[in-house]
């Protein structure tokens, strides 16, 4: 284990029995078309789950899976082959099948030379990961969470808690000889809470994690933050009414309302889409898409975070990149491929679900900085609107710029002052416009934590948001009430 | 099936009694797939795909831990599976674990037709120029057509295997081919992406590659303009995919685990009017060649057709063994699985039952509403029922497609949505395992401007 965590990439050349030598020539073979680059991402991923339901703690899971995919690019075609038999004879079988994108019209390659693996960040060197910790310790503080959940209310019927962790070691080796390896601990603790009080049941949810150890749920009782938090959700909504509809002031609370970034400005500037003009970003560099109170930043460099990492999924370390400051686009989310397209520099921003999907660009803590304004200032500022401080999930359609975000924790503002929670509702904008209607930022600047997962394309990768308080000069709210 | 799973299958599932285990299961799946796609009209990608995968349930008594892995070595497979027993003896004993009643298991299964005898993987060359055929026929189809994100053809094909410790042994193989278009409409600044698909179980029931690449062209042009309307309550028209996700919530509603959670809207709801008396939603798994369709369920259980939603009345939950016993019923024989997960809920073909409006009529019958053909975003709550989701369609007014609407959202309940549902269509097609015609829901909540 330990010669694991200090050199991922001997760890696949001694489990596979691979070297330097047959790399190169199946990179060879990759590049025989005249294709321009071609790159090997070997996984192993060992996993494991435990959840509560009616106070036991019934399901327990592991998994172990590896794979190795093979990509070749030529111009703005991929080919990409992955086989979960890690040896000699699929991975030439993968090469030969994915270099049929090219189609010899490039130059000759030159010889691949594998070097030494390239410097990456330290974000998550832990001493341990939760995977060590003794299964009946971590099936303890489910049933605890259970304890202190029931404890806190009698309109609590039902609670479900889970602790999902996994450790993922991975190696990208290039055809400019470039290796980089890394291993990469995820976990998360979520709590769900059903509540009844004899007129209506409500669902609510909460957790948090990151590339944490163990001892992160642990200290200043998060874990306690969590269950709590959760029977706090789904006993608000048991007295909310029906939510207004139609446009409106809406003030978001801070942290993970940062879902809002996530959808109307971050996939819209991720590369892919930029460089084939199918974002209704696209072309618009320099130009004002907020108001000047907005900068928007995506940095996968934050240490411990769920969306951070010491590389990304092509090698290139992560960075922080400014995609919005004060109003103004500034920049694009690239990995490898469309950046050499774009002639711009890869942002880090390479990432994939696993060995068995072809990396594309994608975010990792995408958040707003911070105001000035206090977030008292801001609500006292709306004579009539809604507070909206907890989400479920986003979509944007990133052609014509529409996205939706579901408010599942949210209140009326009436007079300056927050009054009656309201049943959830889907809030809809339009992404180039949204931020345009910033009219003041908070100086509480939170971050979500650590449960965020993002499709796209059929593949789900970690992330994170963040925000402060925000207010929005109308945005269409879907409640039922006309 | 290659006898090297069936052994191998047989060996782990010894190998866990030898560990202690009181009972087990292993489900072993073997898929491989090719996709190809052109992106205005030049080749883009080719993915190529191989994967072997075991998954095991193992029980010590009442309590179980499930696993999987692709390191199938049988020295490394014996120390997994040593592992999974080991979990389960540390996963609580809970009454109501366990494999189904042995006299369930079905002791012959029937022949699904989920194969395709004429063609395999298709090759390369062929994918791509299937899909060369779908974007250019969309771009051809009017001059506002001017981008794409391309068009895609995969096909693969998938061989399951599954054996439990009580001597059932099951297995089947399948095939899918599947074809989808996602070209640009631009009108000035404004852009609209069209979608169409087709899909199927034979590579020569695929619609027509050419119909696939106008039909979503016409999609991407008539949401061209689309402006925002008026925050009002309206009738509102789906279309047949909107309504197979509205019939798609109603399953998940019905499902066991939701209901034995206290997460569903439909608990104590079985016997009662849930919809509309025309409203039949049916759950058939023996449909032949049906891409929903299989022999047996995820846990060995005989699969069936029947009524979930009769003549507006909830006639069934969807059930596998664990939600069954706790809720005090039979199983349904609809449990899903996957390697290496417990066992979840799911339906074969899910449909609602065509009624006898053209969509045509259906729409002529409203005087100012929505003709809903898209949606965007979750916001579904199973819990209590509330919907409320992004949208956007084409506005309807006296009985006539009027002009594209978007940016708004529609909401309401989905009990009073069901209830509410006036008028079905005749026009049931199948192109994924849920189906449903064009149907009219008397009326919802409409945000916009």
């Amino acid at each position: 284990m330990s010669n694991e965590l200090v050199a991922p990439d001997k760890f696949f050349l001694n489990r596979f029995g691979m070297n330097h030598g047959a790399l190169e020539r199946i990179l060879g073979s990759a590049l025989e078309r005249k294709a321009d680059y071609a790159d090997l991402y070997f996984e192993y991923r060992s996993a494991e789950g435990l959840g509560l339901e009616e106070s036991m703690v019934n399901h327990t899971s592991k998994s172990v899976s590896h794979g190795v995919g093979v990509r070749v690019c030529a111009e703005d075609r991929t080919g990409y082959a992955y086989s979960d038999e890690v040896t000699i004879d699929r991975m030439r079988l993968a090469a030969e099948a994915a270099r049929a994108i090219a189609d010899q019209r490039g130059t000759a390659p030159a010889a691949v030379q594998v070097g030494a693996p390239v410097a990456r960040h330290a974000l998550y060197d832990l001493d341990s990961t939760p995977l060590e910790v003794p299964v009946d310790e971590r099936a303890r503080l489910l049933s605890e969470i259970d304890r202190v959940v029931r404890a806190s209310d009698s309109r609590v019927k039902n609670v479900m808690a889970s602790f999902a962790c996994e450790r993922k070691i991975v190696m990208v080796v290039n055809s400019d000889g470039q290796v980089a390896a890394d291993v990469q601990p995820l976990c998360r603790l979520n709590v769900t809470v059903i509540a009844d009080d004899g007129k209506g049941r409500q669902m609510g949810s909460y957790g948090g994690g990151g590339r944490v150890e163990w001892n992160y749920f642990i200290e200043n009782d998060r874990w306690r933050e969590y269950a709590l938090e959760a029977a706090r959700q789904a006993i608000v909504n048991l007295d909310a009414v029906d939510a207004p509809a139609g446009e409106m002031v809406v003030v978001l609370g801070p942290g993970w309302p940062g879902i809002l970034l996530h959808e109307a400005i971050g996939h819209g500037l991720e590369g892919d889409f930029n460089r084939k003009g199918v974002s209704a970003f696209a072309n618009r560099i320099g130009q004002k898409v907020a108001s000047e109170l907005c900068t928007v930043i995506d940095d996968g460099t934050i240490p411990n975070r769920r969306g951070s990492l010491n590389v990304d999924d092509e090698g290139t370390p992560t960075s922080r990149t400014v995609l919005i400051e004060k109003g103004i686009l500034r920049g694009y989310l690239q990995d490898r491929m469309n950046a050499r397209l774009m002639k711009m520099a890869p942002t880090g921003n390479g990432r994939r679900e696993s060995f068995a999907h072809s990396p594309m660009p994608r975010m990792t803590n995408t958040f707003m900085l911070n105001g000035e304004s206090t977030p008292e200032e801001i609500i006292k500022s709306v004579q009539h609107g809604l507070y909206a401080v907890s989400f479920g999930g986003g979509q944007v359609d990133i052609t014509n710029g529409k996205f939706v975000f579901s408010a599942s924790e949210a209140y009326l503002i009436e007079d300056g002052r927050v009054t009656r929670p309201v049943k959830g509702a889907t809030l809809i904008g339009n992404g180039p416009d949204v931020l345009t209607r910033v009219s003041m930022v908070g100086n509480n600047l939170a971050l979500d934590a650590g449960v965020g997962t993002c499709g796209k394309d059929g593949q789900s990768v970690p992330v994170g948001v963040g925000l402060p308080t925000i207010r929005i000069d109308g945005i269409t709210v879907g409640g039922t009430r006309a | 099936m290659a006898t090297v799973d069936i052994e191998l299958a047989g060996w782990a599932l010894d190998e866990a009694r030898r560990n202690g285990a009181s009972a087990a299961e292993v489900l072993c799946v073997t898929a491989e797939s090719l996709a190809a796609g052109v992106r205005l009209g030049e080749v883009e990608k080719l993915k190529s795909s191989r994967e072997r995968r075991l998954g095991l349930r193992v029980f010590c008594e009442q309590s179980s831990a499930t696993s999987s892995t692709a390191e199938l070595e049988r020295d490394s497979l014996g120390d997994f599976v040593a592992d999974t027993v080991q979990l389960a003896r540390l996963s609580a004993a809970d009454p109501w674990a366990g494999l189904p009643d042995p006299s369930m298991h079905p002791k012959s299964l029937p022949e699904l037709s989920l194969a395709d005898p004429d063609s395999g993987i298709v090759t390369a060359d062929r994918a791509l120029e299937i899909a060369r055929i779908a974007e250019t026929a969309a771009l051809k189809f009017d001059p506002c057509m001017k981008n794409s994100e391309g068009a895609e053809f995969s096909s693969g094909r998938y061989q399951v295997l599954f054996v439990n410790s009580q001597g059932f042994s099951g297995e089947y193989s399948g095939t899918s081919y599947s074809l989808v278009v996602a070209p640009i409409a631009q009108d000035g600044e404004t852009m609209q992406q069209g979608f169409w698909y087709t899909s199927n179980r034979r590579f020569g029931k695929l619609e027509d590659a050419e119909s696939v690449g106008i039909t979503a062209a016409k999609r991407a042009i008539r949401r061209l303009g689309a402006r925002k309307i008026k925050t009002t309550r309206a009738p509102i028209v789906f279309d047949p995919d909107m309504a197979a996700g509205l019939i798609r919530s109603i399953a998940g509603a019905a499902s066991g685990p939701s209901l034995y959670k206290g997460a569903s809207f439909l608990l104590g709801q079985l016997g009662k009017s849930i919809a509309a008396p025309g409203v039949t939603i049916i759950d058939d798994a023996l449909i032949r060649g049906g891409l929903g369709s299989k022999p047996f369920d995820g846990e060995g259980l005989p699969t069936s057709r029947k009524n979930l939603v009769d003549k507006g009345v909830l006639a069934t939950y969807l059930l596998d063994c664990y939600s069954a016993r706790k809720l005090g019923l039979a199983p349904t024989g609809n449990a899903a699985r996957s390697v290496g997960e417990a066992p979840s809920v799911s339906t074969g073909n899910l449909y609602l039952e065509p009624g006898l409006y053209t969509p045509a009529q259906i729409i002529g019958s409203v005087k100012e509403g929505l003709y809903l053909t898209e949606t965007i975003g979750f916001g579904v709550n199973l819990v209590t029922g509330d919907y409320s989701r992004g949208a956007g369609g084409i506005w309807i007014e006296n009985g006539e497609l009027a002009y594209p609407v978007n940016e708004i959202t529609i909401a309401g309940n989905l009990k009073e949505m069901m209830a509410g549902v006036e008028m079905i269509g005749n026009d049931l097609n199948w192109r994924s395992s849920t189906a449903a015609p064009t149907i009219k829901i008397a009326e919802m909540t409409i945000a916009g401007a």
